[in-house]
């Protein structure tokens, strides 16, 4: 447990250079919806929107400064909502 | 003790006076006790009614009440029992009130937001009484509110769940203070492994509560979208899937089962070491088992829908996983008889009314175990077998610590004691009479009387006569016990700060607490169940 | 009777809070998740009636907000306020931005006879009209917490002008701003899910 806050402070080049990032995988994302891929049009969809949230996670949200109890809770919750919708398919997908 | 003014006596924020001091507070001690009101009040209410119910039920045919008003009030009972009385009791009122002491702190992370759950709570029962008289009347659609019937039938099923909404985001917010108050406010030379009990499982239930409750608010917010504009979500004629509003309901209501259930383990585990005059057994084992708990109830809710029509592979896989919560909980009854091995036992209402915890809980989580079988669950599924099953688990189990909760801290929320005579009466009737309330329900269950059914078959009258007996005496038992505590008012005789030997940090404050509860900075104990320092103290006295 | 602010404290509390906001969404995402794997033709089909563009210029228009607000968290640590001001009032513009091509998004498709329970969809293929349930219902969601981010934004921006938000206490800025993220956040999972599908 660290008690004080270190208040880092990210610059505005570091921000602006996520921005500019997750602008281009916007780019991408879009562009590759107009590929036909059939089925793998999801997967990559999805993996670009992932790696856009890590984006926006680890900077905008700063969660890559913070202390262990707020990673691990977030990972925790990341958990609880893959089971939710992983356990949804032992019906699902089996029915 | 020094003549430091309790928190009755003071304000906090200082300089309120009257009914402000109460309705505008901030200390967690006086919002704990106006939980203690507002959930004694809907507590007596339902009981009220379950009464009623089993009333009914006592003679073949009309007995007191016509077949709608019996499905809406099985509905009422179930939604006040859940949202209003076993989900807030244990963590809104004892947790509330001892969590911050326990960790050696004033009050809670967020005072201002407990005050706000608060009246959230308030609000959510208002809510639940306008739904009885406004519209068309109180749903019927039992607590579980499944569609499509829930979407189709006319009565106020929208303003209920809104009213159950509501509750949720109480509960909610309060896990969420207990978090970060758990995280941020402890004594900074409290360890982990330096936490008691109690507050380690409000600690496990505050997760459930935080990452669960959501889940129940989408679903009942789709409810009420389904029923304003029919969108079909859940409507087969629509390509909707009512089973996967099952999933969403029992994704919370599973969980749910936990956030019920393991304060009330947390009190247990506070009272058997306490009058063992010995240290708990596996303190690790109990606090890990909490989390396990927590974790492996979130991943069985769907052994609730067996037979609802979901897939043989998932009826397989949640079966497979529903055993595993019954290891960290019998990890957990193992740890309190074997504290009590041993020990030097001084009886005491709190601890009877433990021990009847035990064994009504052991006989609530083997009955589980039956229905979570799946060979045996379609036997007895939706039968009087589960309404039994879950009334050991809830009412014996939650209920139970509850009441111990209530005998074991009534003298330090209060500073008075009570007759132990008259609570010793109590609990005995309370737990006979369950016994005889619920056992012929497992049999009835088993015969195959279906839950919920307003009239049954002659072969069922004996079960159900006997049943409503017990309930009668079950409520004497209750109204015994709550008369003699409410009695303990008017008799005033002083408690002193540590009653019962305690260890934990609550007792080495006078009782009632002050405002900001340490006077000075609380001793930590390198561990909380040492037993030590109140052995050879009590040898002293003897002397 | 806390001497000082525990910023990390109320952080972990807004944490907390945002994960409660995540299942709830989550939620939603069972459904989604459930219903494409039952009808993925006809998502396919709802995915091609919405239009690519105007998803897509929401979304920039939610990066930029998202990167503006960061940048207004950063400007107040350092202390110039007129820029922290700025910043705020381009993020909540951004927002209004957003809630208009949404309007006139729903608008066109009301307009063409697809809302819950309108006779196209009743009458139509059921998979479409669990596709089209959803995106009411999720994007209507959204725009809620576009509205509850503005209105927290907004708070934040009279509180740096009434001079109560500085470079030492800025926790209501930097929790807004923690919301405002987890709003595009959702979207950025909304975008490809209901547009870019197949």
């Amino acid at each position: 447990m660290d008690n004080q806050d270190t208040g880092h402070i990210l610059s505005y080049s570091q921000l602006a250079v996520v921005l500019v990032i997750l602008l281009a995988l916007t780019g991408v994302t879009v562009g590759v919806s107009y590929i036909h891929m059939g089925f793998f049009n999801v997967p990559v969809a999805l993996a670009v929107a992932c790696l856009k949230v890590t984006f926006v996670l680890l900077f905008f949200m700063h969660l890559k400064y913070e202390g262990r109890v707020i990673v691990l809770s977030f990972l925790s919750t990341i958990t609880f909502l893959i089971i939710m919708i992983g356990f949804t398919f032992w019906d699902v997908a089996f029915r | 003790m020094t003549a430091t003014p309790s928190f009755y006596h003071q304000s906090a924020p200082p300089g309120l006076t009257g009914i402000k001091a109460w309705l505008l507070t901030h200390d967690h001690k006086r919002l704990g006790l106006m939980y203690l009101g507002a959930v004694f009040f809907w507590f007596v209410l339902a009981m009220i009614l379950g009464l009623l119910l089993r009333t009914e039920l006592m003679s073949q045919g009309r007995t007191i009440m016509g077949s709608g008003m019996y499905n809406s009030m099985f509905t009422l009972h179930g939604v006040i029992m859940i949202f209003l009385f076993v989900i807030p009791a244990i963590p809104a009122i004892f947790g509330n009130f001892f969590l911050p002491i326990q960790l050696g702190t004033d009050d809670v992370f967020f005072p201002r937001l407990n005050l706000f759950s608060w009246y959230l709570f308030m609000f959510g029962g208002l809510f639940a009484i306008i739904s009885l008289f406004a519209g068309d009347g109180f749903p019927d659609t039992g607590w579980t509110f499944y569609v499509p019937f829930s979407v189709q039938n006319s009565k106020n099923v929208g303003l209920t769940v809104t009213a159950a909404f509501i509750l949720g985001m109480s509960s909610m917010l309060t896990g969420l203070n207990f978090v970060t108050t758990f995280h941020r406010m402890r004594d900074k030379r409290m360890g982990l492994m330096q936490i008691p009990l109690f507050t380690w499982s409000l600690y496990a239930t505050a997760w459930v509560q935080i990452l669960a409750t959501p889940v129940i608010s989408i679903t009942f917010v789709l409810v009420v979208l389904e029923r304003f504009l029919s969108i079909g979500l859940f409507d087969p004629a629509k390509g909707g899937d009512p089973i996967l509003y099952q999933h969403l309901f029992w994704m919370y209501s599973h969980p749910a089962v936990y956030i019920m259930i393991l304060p009330g383990m947390g009190v247990i585990s506070e009272i058997i070491p306490v009058f063992s005059r010995k240290s708990i057994f596996g303190y690790k084992a109990i606090v890990w088992s909490s989390m396990a708990i927590a974790i492996a109830g979130s991943l069985v809710w769907a052994h609730h829908m067996y037979t609802s029509g979901m897939s043989d592979v998932s009826v397989f896989v949640f079966s497979l996983l529903t055993f595993l919560v019954a290891i960290p909980s019998a990890v957990k009854v193992f740890s309190w008889v074997a504290t009590m091995y041993k020990g030097s036992i001084e009886m005491t209402p709190p601890l009877l009314l433990a021990l009847m915890f035990i064994y009504l809980f052991s006989v609530g989580g083997l009955t589980g175990l039956v229905l979570g079988a799946v060979g045996t669950d379609i036997h007895v599924h939706d039968t009087h077998f589960v309404v039994s099953h879950f009334h050991f688990v809830m009412f014996g189990g939650t209920g139970f610590a509850f009441f111990a909760a209530l005998h074991y801290w009534w003298p330090k929320m209060f500073g008075i004691m009570y007759s132990f005579k008259a609570a010793y009466v109590g609990a005995v009737l309370t737990c006979v009479g369950f016994l005889f309330h619920y056992v012929p329900m497992l049999i009835l269950g088993m015969q195959g009387m279906p839950r919920r059914y307003y009239d049954y078959l002659p072969q069922y009258e004996t079960g159900n006569f006997l049943a409503g007996f017990g309930g009668y005496v079950m409520c004497l038992g209750i109204v015994i016990m709550f008369v003699n505590l409410l009695r303990s008012f008017r008799q005033k005789v002083p408690a002193p700060a540590d009653p019962w030997g305690g260890t934990t940090l609550e007792w080495k404050i006078p009782s009632p607490p002050p405002v900001h509860n340490f006077i000075e900075k609380p001793q930590i104990m390198d561990f909380p169940y040492d037993f030590k320092g109140v052995v050879e103290q009590s040898q002293q006295n003897d002397r | 009777m806390r001497a000082e602010i525990d910023r990390v404290g109320i952080k972990i509390g807004m944490w907390l809070f945002l994960y409660s906001e995540i299942v709830l969404f989550g939620g939603l995402f069972v459904l989604y998740a459930a219903y494409f794997h039952k009808h993925p033709e006809s998502f396919a089909v709802g995915g091609k009636e919405l239009d690519r563009v105007i998803g897509a210029v929401n979304t920039v228009v939610l990066l930029v907000s998202s990167f503006t607000v960061a940048a207004s968290i950063t400007a107040i640590q350092k202390g110039s306020r007129k820029l922290t001001i700025g910043l705020l009032v381009f993020s909540i513009t951004c927002g209004f931005v957003f809630l208009v091509n949404k309007y006139f998004e729903w608008g066109t498709k009301i307009h063409h006879d697809i809302y819950p329970n309108s006779e196209t969809l009743v009458n139509g293929e059921p998979g479409l009209n669990i596709f089209f349930g959803l995106y009411y219902v999720i994007t209507g969601l959204h725009g809620l917490h576009v509205i509850i981010g503005m209105i927290l934004l907004s708070i934040s921006l009279v509180l740096v002008l009434a001079g109560k938000i500085d470079g030492s206490r800025f926790s209501m800025l930097d929790n807004s701003g923690l919301y405002w993220h987890l709003v595009d956040l959702i979207w950025i999972f909304v975008f490809p899910l209901f547009y870019l599908v197949l």
